[in-house]
């Protein structure tokens, strides 16, 4: 897309054109009172130079350490073509354009992103993709209580495996529409499954479970989406798209599988910077195909017969339905699904494998060499590529002190699960070297006998 | 001028409503309705045994443009629904007033169809609308 200023005489022009006065006349329908004049605690605008040093001398402060934090986020080796190929002028938009079928390329893009989303859940229809795995989420729990028509509860069953941002945004965005998240407890790690079976009889919507759990664990998915559907509930399936490549998809979950699958692009090809952008993802049976959020393209032939692509099953978007729309939330993110289709084109179904698989050898190296280490406990056995830490001392002081030597040892656990004690939930993709474990393993070690000899 | 056949009650949101000897009624969408929304592509259903007050959204007719509600004409349970519109919709194109219908009501309060209008009056509203 072309870069347009406008200079002050076009925006001159521009009001001149419609009446307007200035800038300013074009807010004025909205009530004085629902205006902010001043943010407090928010600085003055900066230059764009100031700008830049601000965020260079902010980003110098990011690099030079070894993470070994995941919880939702995960560092993997990106190949260079990537984003060499994806920054090209032609894609370099954030968005679909308006006048979608002008763009055929982008369209094809974001088809061919929707097939290998479909190919790695198993499930047939997916949409562009959406903000981030938060806000999938939440959309596939308003998809869920929309679509399940046998149930009138507006309660929807989430297991305390999800990521616990994921229910907190989720709980902020449904909670107005009269929707209820039941939390589902863990036993060892997982949906206690016991748990289950005292709500027989009970109306919930839908059963929502992620894939590995936040914990990194590996859920008993199968019993757990027979147990929903016996009970006219749906699945919610949150994966892990990296693990995808190993674990059973969604759609062979239990007899018939997931309902909805969703969760956070980001292992994709996209580098954790910061927080984001990031992007969401979000596939589904065709049966529950008009209520899904959000854009899907479709392939079909033109009037001369030529194969071209098109935006599809539009009928229930904003621009046509307004206030009734299946979602006025959501958006694609269409460059980072770009980066995303070509990273998984890149690697292919073998590398995608071989890089799910090197991660489950680099957390279960690091997890043998931790186990080794007195007053350290490997919290559950079964996971792919992030593992619980108990520790019998405080962990914040020890991550500190990795944290000084370069390494940031991973995520603690005391205030999302309190439950666990001392811990860390630590992570080791493909883009941790042996050596790198080694490295982390003798730290802890170290800092250990440093502690203890204080 | 679209077909308005004169054993049926209307809406003002061009629903049609027949009376059936079991005292239930059967809901569709007018001629009228069906020419405006053009091609019909997916239609929505309720639950038998849903209860819709009148007035409330109880079908969605879905075209390729755009997908619209269907408001019950009065207050009622959803005693049944057109199972074949499932795989053809465009039955409500074809035959609006015959196999094209959407549901069937039992009526809680028989006074509401006294409310809706006769195909008289329908045809009257439809030339005032295009006027």
């Amino acid at each position: 897309m072309p870069y347009i200023p406008h200079t002050d005489a076009d925006v001159a022009e521009m009001l001149a054109c419609i009446g307007a006065r200035d800038t300013e006349d074009l807010f004025d329908e909205i009530p004085p009172a629902l205006r902010i004049d001043a943010l407090p605690g928010i600085p003055d605008a900066l230059s764009e130079a100031e700008v830049t040093r601000l965020m260079r001398a902010r980003a110098s402060r990011d690099g030079g350490v070894v993470s070994f934090i995941g919880a939702g986020a995960y560092e993997h080796y990106i190949p260079a073509a990537v984003w060499d190929l994806a920054t090209r002028g032609e894609f370099y938009s954030a968005y679909t354009p308006y006048q979608a079928e002008a763009s055929q390329g982008t369209l094809q893009l974001i088809y061919e992103y929707q097939t290998m989303m479909a190919g790695l859940t198993g499930l047939d229809v997916s949409n562009a993709s959406l903000y981030d795995g938060a806000t999938a989420f939440a959309e596939a729990c308003l998809m869920a209580v929309r679509a399940n028509r046998k149930s009138k509860s507006r309660r929807v069953l989430v297991s305390r495996g999800v990521n616990p941002i994921y229910r907190s945004v989720t709980d902020a965005i449904v909670r107005g529409q009269g929707i209820e998240l039941v939390e589902l407890p863990l036993a060892d790690g997982r949906t206690d499954c016991d748990a289950l079976t005292k709500l027989d009889g009970e109306d919930f919507a839908a059963v929502c479970l992620q894939q590995p759990t936040f914990l990194g664990t590996i859920e008993e998915t199968h019993a757990i989406t027979d147990w929903a559907h016996a009970h006219d509930m749906l699945v919610v399936a949150v994966c892990n798209p990296t693990s995808l490549a190993l674990l059973s998809p969604p759609d062979d979950w239990g007899d018939v599988g997931a309902d909805i699958a969703c969760g956070e692009g980001q292992p994709l090809g996209i580098p954790v910077s910061s927080g984001g952008p990031y992007f969401g993802f979000m596939v589904c049976r065709p049966a529950l195909q008009r209520q899904m959020p959000g854009r899907i393209v479709g392939r079909t032939v033109d009037i001369e017969g030529r194969p071209g692509f098109t935006l599809t099953l539009q009928a229930r978007e904003q621009h046509i339905r307004r206030s009734k729309a299946t979602s006025n939330i959501c958006t694609n993110q269409g460059l980072m699904v770009t980066a995303a289709t070509i990273y998984v084109s890149l690697l292919g179904a073998e590398g995608l494998r071989r890089t799910a698989l090197t991660c489950h050898a680099n957390t279960r190296a690091l997890a043998e060499g931790l186990a080794g280490i007195d007053g350290v406990e490997i919290a559950f056995r079964t996971y792919f590529h992030e593992i619980v830490v108990q520790f019998d001392r405080p962990v914040a002081p020890l991550a500190s002190a990795l944290a000084r030597r370069g390494i940031l040892a991973g995520y603690d656990l005391s205030a999302d699960y309190p439950e666990l004690g001392q811990a860390l939930l630590v992570c080791a993709t493909d883009a941790r070297t042996q050596d790198e474990i080694d490295a982390y393993v003798a730290a802890v070690h170290e800092v250990l006998k440093e502690s203890q000899a204080a | 001028m679209s077909e308005i056949p004169e054993n049926l009650k209307y809406t003002s949101e061009h629903e049609w409503v027949r009376l059936e000897d079991d005292g239930s009624v059967v809901i569709g969408i007018t001629d009228h309705a069906q020419e405006a929304l053009g091609e019909l592509v997916y239609v929505e259903v309720p639950e038998t045994g849903a209860e819709c007050a009148k007035g409330d959204a109880c079908v969605v007719v879905e075209s390729v443009k755009a997908a619209s509600d269907v408001y019950a004409p009065v207050t009622g349970q959803c005693a049944d629904a057109n199972a074949a519109l499932a795989d053809e919709p465009e039955l409500v194109n074809q035959s609006p007033y015959e196999d094209g219908w959407l549901v069937r009501f039992t009526p809680s309060d028989r006074a509401e169809l006294e409310e809706l209008m006769d195909a008289e009056s329908y045809e009257q509203f439809l030339m005032d609308a295009e006027s």
